[in-house]
């Protein structure tokens, strides 16, 4: 036996958001429990108490979603949790959020859909609800962890992210990662980069909570700190209150879109495995990724050219990382665990240029290293 | 020569087996400086309903955390024996509870039959120690972790005041196990 360093722990990849969360400054959680989420809320039912932080279990995931809202306009960090139906409930206020320019971060824990589903078994079928299910045209962030380490890592760029673009964040985990115990290394809370959002520099008499600037960002003052303003879902201009009038309302959803659209490179994240010399691309996010990167490294230890794209962030979608990897391949080899909706996504990214092979499990089962190794060497 | 083994422990939701595979994860991991994972696949049910917890343990990354190729199957019901012992690798190990598993599979594996509940409840009076003294049969016989190791990660993941008869499940178990090995020498 070894002497153990303090700082490396065993850690359950919904654990993990919750420290994460709790890093980056998060001090209010509301949720409705449900499996397989219920840890986040259980470990900030634990922790916010004793760092004079708020937990509250609210009726239902439309509250919790309303809640984390609120807190936030008063300026404190917030996270919800949920999984499946519970995000389903969340949407309508998501969109609050993004009208209103509210930073919040809500973590979805896949499990099988839809309705119900499958409580205790791991999916990926929310790839397309994370970004369009809430109705308009809106902004999204959405990332991918795929090992406990980045479940806290995420958790953490979540809040950075949240904060720097007044804007909901969406965490994208699965049952797998979620409930998944492995090795973690807790960095010193010094080493950790923290992001709050831009505070106003004006008088309070000339706030303007919407203004379209230069970064397309507005400041954004707390309730209660004698900066008032209206907040609504009604589209408003600069001053907050609804407006009717054609020139502010292009004015205010195009910065709403070019605060994410502009920022791209800033935004979007990937990581390249063995892509400078390949013939077959393998793309993958979230538990997926594991198995893709097992199934690869046993197939170029047979010799074979196989590369890996793994999105840690999937939305906004990374178009030009793919296009960038597919100049001298032959295949690209794109497994979920829904039918196919990030390959639909990469068609189109690729203008179908290359043979997409897809590979989709929608049994509850995780798609294994020999599922994937297995079309690597049968199919051409 | 680096190595992956894998190891599953099955039986029904409360036995406990979510437990113990973290206590052999963090034992690897934490007290001997290996790499290690622990996953767990159950049903809607919070009691009864199969339940199964897996532990890899390797001296190298883990990529796919999920067992597929068994080093050692942890069988505590009929049911859980019959529906994972197709996963068990050539040369495996199959523990299962002599009481609860009667019915025995024909393959290529090793199996030890062990009255782990009738020790559970007879020795130490507490039906639910079954799943600690089954961590120590697998420890003794494995030898994947020290046994430093797994006492610390007992004592630091059981509930407060239980440190005492839990260890002495461990104990229970790892005699039960030498006693295995010595009446089977060929082991």
């Amino acid at each position: 036996m070894s002497q153990p360093n303090p700082k490396i722990k065993m850690m359950q990849g919904n654990v993990a958001c919750a420290e994460g969360a709790i890093a980056a400054g998060c001090r209010f959680f509301a949720g409705y429990p449900i499996t397989p989420s219920s840890e986040i809320a259980e470990t900030m039912s634990l922790k916010l108490p004793a760092l004079d932080g708020n937990f509250i279990q609210m009726e239902d995931e439309i509250g919790a979603m309303g809640a984390v809202i609120g807190s936030s306009l008063v300026g404190v960090k917030s996270l919800t949790a949920t999984s499946g139906p519970g995000f389903s409930l969340k949407q309508e206020n998501i969109g609050f959020a993004a009208i209103a320019e509210i930073p919040v971060v809500i973590i979805n824990v896949q499990r099988g859909g839809p309705s119900t589903g499958l409580p205790t078994k791991p999916a990926q079928g929310d790839v397309m609800q994370s970004r369009w299910g809430t109705h308009g045209d809106h902004p999204a962030i959405v990332l991918c962890p795929s090992s406990v380490e980045e479940c806290y890592f995420m958790t953490i760029r979540a809040f950075n992210l949240s904060e720097e673009y007044r804007t909901p964040v969406i965490v994208l985990s699965d049952e797998i990662i979620g409930h998944l115990t492995e090795k973690i290394t807790i960095p010193h809370h010094s080493d950790i980069d923290i992001i709050n959002r831009l505070k106003p520099q004006s008088d309070p008499e000339n706030y303007l909570p919407y203004e379209n600037t230069e970064t397309y960002i507005p400041a954004m003052a707390n309730f209660g700190e004698g900066y008032r303003y209206h907040v609504t879902g009604l589209v408003h201009d600069e001053t907050g209150f609804p407006t009717n009038d054609s020139k502010k309302i292009e004015e205010q959803l195009t910065r709403l879109y070019n605060k994410i659209e502009k920022n791209h490179d800033k935004i979007i994240d990937v990581s390249e495995y063995f892509c400078d010399d390949m013939d077959t691309l393998i793309i993958a996010y979230g538990a997926v990724a594991r198995s893709a990167k097992q199934s690869m490294l046993k197939a170029r230890q047979e010799g074979h050219k196989v590369g890996l794209l793994k999105l840690n962030t999937i939305w906004p979608f990374p178009e030009k990382q793919i296009v960038k990897l597919c100049q001298n391949i032959k295949r690209i080899i794109v497994p979920e665990m829904n039918f196919g909706q990030l390959a639909h996504e990469i068609e189109w990214a690729t203008r179908r240029a290359i043979p997409i092979i897809k590979y989709n499990k929608i049994n509850g089962e995780p798609i294994t290293p020999l599922d994937i190794y297995n079309i690597l060497i049968n199919r051409k | 020569m680096s190595y992956r083994y894998e190891i599953r422990l099955s039986g029904s939701g409360g036995q406990g087996l979510i437990l113990i595979g973290k206590i052999l994860a963090e034992a690897a991991a934490i007290y001997d400086g290996l790499n290690a994972t622990q996953s767990q696949s159950y049903g809607p049910e919070a009691r009864g309903g199969a339940s199964r917890s897996e532990v890899i343990i390797s001296d190298e990354d883990i990529n796919y955390p999920k067992a597929e190729d068994l080093d050692i199957l942890l069988a505590l019901t009929q049911e859980a024996c019959d529906k994972y012992v197709k996963d068990l690798k050539p040369g495996g190990i199959l523990l299962i509870d002599s009481q609860m598993v009667k019915k025995l599979p024909k393959e290529n594996f090793k199996i030890i039959s062990l009255p782990i509940i009738q020790y559970a409840t007879e020795r130490l009076g507490k039906f639910m120690v079954a799943n600690i003294i089954s961590l120590g049969i697998i420890t003794t016989i494995s030898n994947l972790v020290s046994g430093d190791a797994i006492k610390h990660a007992i004592k630091a993941r059981v509930p407060k005041g239980t440190e005492g008869i839990n260890i002495k499940a461990y104990h229970t178990g790892k005699e039960m196990a030498e006693k295995w090995l010595k009446e089977h020498p060929e082991n």
